[in-house]
């Protein structure tokens, strides 16, 4: 990898292609990286996606260009970082600059209309299947603790509105005391 | 100088608006329509219906508008530049401290702590989107009985056909839109 050429242009096209199909929100991006960047480019591991996706969510700014700006600094460093950030707000803008003339037109579009609300129900399939895929590799770990943080944040976020920095210092938190308890028994074990 | 104002409205925006698009709302309108006179509240309605029917982040295509109609493609190419410069500069120190410490011990354990968290977060998002696909609304309604038959069919065909086929998402996403066009033209 040290010395072949930074794949910049397959950089570029990915998040560009991405971008351009992220309808309904931020979050839509996560399974689309977490599908072209850990499955099939090999770019990330499983669980670096999710801290990125952290990082990504609790940093200011949208979080599907925080998250371009992550997948490129790892890939390529700075250089990658600058080359996501422009394949992610390229599409968007180009779209939204041809659009602005005849926006009154596109609004009141019954066809684009029609569109969209069958997509917006394919997008809420493509989070429910990725939750369910990350559902999964949570249970595999075969412990309590990370079960009760994900139902804990669901029903804070879910049902009392808690924002998302809170939740993430509190899960934070959790995971590291439990990871000191847990040296600690071994040390002992050990004797 | 309107370049530099209008660079300076939505680094603003880029810097305060954290946890995605809906957060970024108020702050967008009270940059371009409280604090400047850019958009009218109408327009400022009409782009983020638009923002909601095209790809990319609220805060760019809000952006890329507000630049063009104040200044031109010139200044839609500012308007957004202002909008990811915050990202950029702090996204990138976030990103070295976490290449630089994650092997830590401590670290591991905060981070798998985290993790659970994060999987929670994205639950509830689709949960959300799910009910504005359903109901029409972001919270579960009243009524559970009350939803779009249609897209509760396309939310299912489209989940069974990721669960076991596992194709590229997109194709989902565009099978569900013309789907969508088809169904709710014919019903």
């Amino acid at each position: 990898m040290k010395n072949e050429r930074p794949p910049y242009l397959r950089l570029f096209l990915s998040t560009f292609q991405l971008s351009a199909c992220t309808f309904g929100g931020g979050f839509v991006i996560i399974p689309l990286m977490r599908r072209k960047f850990v499955e099939k480019f090999h770019w990330l591991e499983e669980d670096e996606m999710m801290d990125l996706t952290a990082i990504a969510q609790s940093s200011p700014g949208a979080i599907a260009v925080n998250a371009s700006i992550l997948v490129g600094y790892r890939v390529a460093g700075i250089p990658g970082a600058l080359v996501t950030v422009l394949g992610t707000i390229l599409p968007p803008l180009i779209i939204i600059s041809v659009i602005s003339f005849f926006y009154a037109a596109f609004r009141d579009n019954a066809v684009v209309d029609l569109a969209m609300k069958g997509m917006l129900a394919g997008v809420a399939a493509v989070i429910a299947d990725v939750t369910v895929t990350l559902a999964q590799g949570v249970a595999k770990t075969r412990r309590l603790l990370p079960l009760v943080i994900l139902a804990a944040a669901f029903i804070a976020v879910q049902f009392f509105g808690v924002s998302v920095i809170p939740i993430l210092l509190a899960a934070g938190a959790a995971g590291a005391a439990d990871a000191y308890l847990r040296s600690r028994k071994g040390k002992e074990g050990d004797r | 100088m309107i370049y530099l104002e209008l660079l300076w409205s939505f680094m603003q925006i880029g810097l305060f608006s954290i946890g995605g698009g809906y957060a970024a709302m108020p702050l967008i309108q009270h940059q371009v329509v409280d604090l400047h006179p850019w958009l009218t509240m109408g327009q400022f309605a009409d782009i983020m219906a638009i923002a909601e029917m095209t790809p990319g982040p609220i805060a760019i295509n809000a952006a890329t508008f507000v630049g063009i109609r104040v200044a031109g493609i010139p200044g839609a190419v500012i308007a957004t530049a202002g909008c990811v410069l915050p990202s950029c500069v702090i996204v990138l120190l976030l990103a070295w401290v976490y290449y630089r410490f994650r092997g830590l011990d401590a670290v591991q354990g905060v981070l798998a702590g985290i993790r659970p968290a994060v999987v929670a977060m994205i639950a509830s998002a689709g949960l959300g989107l799910l009910c504005l696909a359903l109901y029409g609304q972001r919270v579960l309604p009243a009524d559970l009985t009350a939803l779009d038959w249609v897209a509760a069919g396309i939310f299912l065909a489209g989940f069974l056909v990721l669960r076991l086929a596992k194709p590229n998402p997109i194709w989902v996403m565009a099978g569900a839109g013309a789907a969508g066009l088809v169904l709710y033209s014919i019903l």
